[in-house]
């Protein structure tokens, strides 16, 4: 166990509920749905016809000409970092800027730009695509972006492990932290790939809920008419810090990053084990990464993506790892599923579920599958004092990422 | 035929566009790097565009030579 202690005193994020923190956590609590349809024209002939967009356009904050260099996973990494920036008052603080990393990354990438310049290249010719292309699909792009907004010069990271990238980059920053490349961690992840071709590929590997009739009823984790997931985009950011520098600062501190556990299958590029061995070890391990046992995990946002096969091994994990006192939720299934940026805003979830003592819903949990033998705060949300919360990602890869977050 | 008030009111379009110039400051003395604050990757956008606008080939070469508003005036001037 490691004798340095990493706090979060800094949140933001940009998601299908809200534009900011405060009004997604707000809407998590309501459980509002941010599933909508897709009324773009490219929608029309695609079995899938339902997505969670961002509630607030990047346009609205950031200014036309910066945006237009930008893909747009990079343009919402920027909107999130840049709240959690703000709100970890850090920016006044006289922060050695040679202390201070980026760990950022996408599950994806800059697949818009990609596909939006290639139409261009088989349109207009070579000479028309974007000088702009290549750093906007470039998937250490949104790192690299917060680096120079920030002028964070300890190193810019950016993972990529599928839907398990925002949760691994998050203990990423853990490690840099302690092992002193860092005081200070700009965390997470983002995601932007409501798109004809990644929509049309999740689709054909019938990973994806086509209940386009009841958007807002189609992410349904553990439920048994659970179909698939549904798309979301957005980004969310985490400030970790060194607790000793961010108490000498006097810094507001949300809650302790306790462990990390970090994991891989080796069973499937994208069958999760049903068995979630993988996922026990990662989990088991972030326990005892923070120095807890099983029995101290109140609360697990779990990674539940509401497909058929997923959602019931992770409850074989978590009550194999953890036990089956802890009261679990899927927060997709408000937000639909953020792939890459999932880890990172769900760890934002069960950390203000400590801040709070609140668990947001599972909505559209109607009918459990009865293989469901643990408590789901289900359709509402549920107080509970809290002490330590999990987060659990899994990724196509077979990456698997367990954050254990404790009260401060 | 465009006029050289023409070229230079279309140039300030695009480096609005691209750039976020105020067109108010373009002006035939400006130059695009130390004046109007354009980066090497807008300009190759603006180029682009102006090919487009006034229907001019610009090959690369060219480019290094079209300093300021007035050279790339000149340069479509000539050759449109």
């Amino acid at each position: 166990m490691s004798t340095v202690d990493v706090v979060v005193t800094g949140l933001g994020a940009t998601t299908p509920l809200g534009g900011d923190v405060a009004s997604t956590w707000d809407a998590m609590l309501a459980g509002r749905s941010g599933v909508g349809h897709l009324t773009q024209e490219w929608a029309g002939s695609l079995p899938v016809r339902i997505a969670a967009q961002l509630a607030v356009e990047p346009s609205e904050v950031i200014e036309r000409v910066r945006l237009r260099r930008m893909d747009r996973s990079e343009a919402m990494a920027l909107v999130a970092a840049k709240e959690a920036w703000a709100d970890s008052g850090l920016a006044d603080s006289g922060l050695d800027q040679e202390r201070l990393a980026v760990s950022f990354g996408s599950g994806i990438g800059g697949a818009i730009t990609m596909l939006d310049q290639d139409d261009i290249l088989e349109q207009h010719g070579p000479r028309r695509v974007s000088p702009h292309t290549v750093p906007m699909l470039m998937p250490n792009g949104p790192a690299a972006y917060i680096g120079l907004e920030l002028q964070a010069k300890a190193g810019v990271r950016a993972m990529a492990s599928a839907c398990a990238t925002g949760a691994e980059a998050v203990a990423l920053g853990l490690d840099l932290i302690r092992l002193g490349r860092a005081d200070v961690v700009v965390a997470g992840s983002t995601e932007a790939v409501i798109h004809p071709l990644p929509v049309a590929g999740f689709a054909s590997m019938r990973a994806m809920s086509t209940r386009n009739d009841e958007p807002e009823r189609a992410s349904r984790p553990w439920d048994k008419n659970r179909d698939g997931f549904v798309l979301g985009e957005g980004a969310g950011a985490l400030i970790l810090e060194r607790a000793d520098h961010a108490i000498a600062r006097g810094a507001r501190i949300y809650a302790r990053l306790a462990g990390a556990g970090i994991t891989s299958d080796g069973y499937d590029i994208v069958q999760p084990d049903p068995e979630c061995r993988g996922g026990i070890r990662a989990m088991r391990m972030a326990i005892e990464d923070a120095g807890l046992t099983g029995a101290d995990i109140h609360h697990v946002n779990a990674h539940a993506t509401s497909t058929p096969v997923g959602d019931m091994g992770e409850i074989k994990g978590i009550r194999a790892a953890i036990g089956s006192h802890p009261i679990l939720t899927s927060t997709k299934s408000m937000t639909g599923h953020l792939l890459g940026a999932a880890g990172a805003l769900e760890s934002i979830a069960a950390i203000l579920a400590i801040r709070d003592g609140i668990i947001p819903p599972t909505i559209n949990l109607d009918d459990p599958d009865e293989r469901l033998d643990l408590e789901v705060a289900a359709h509402k949300a549920r107080s509970a004092d809290l002490q330590a919360a999990m987060n659990n990602s899994f990724g196509f890869g077979g990456h698997n990422v367990a954050l254990v977050f404790t009260r401060a | 035929m465009a006029t050289r008030t023409e070229i230079t009111s279309g140039l300030a379009e695009i480096l609005e566009e691209v750039a976020g110039v105020n067109p108010d400051d373009v002006a035939e003395e400006k130059s695009f790097t130390d004046d109007l604050d354009v980066d090497s990757l807008s300009m190759v956008e603006v180029v682009v565009a102006a090919e487009e606008k006034f229907g001019v080939k610009i090959p690369d070469n060219e480019v290094q030579n079209l300093k300021t508003v007035g050279d790339a005036v000149n340069y479509i001037e000539a050759n449109h």
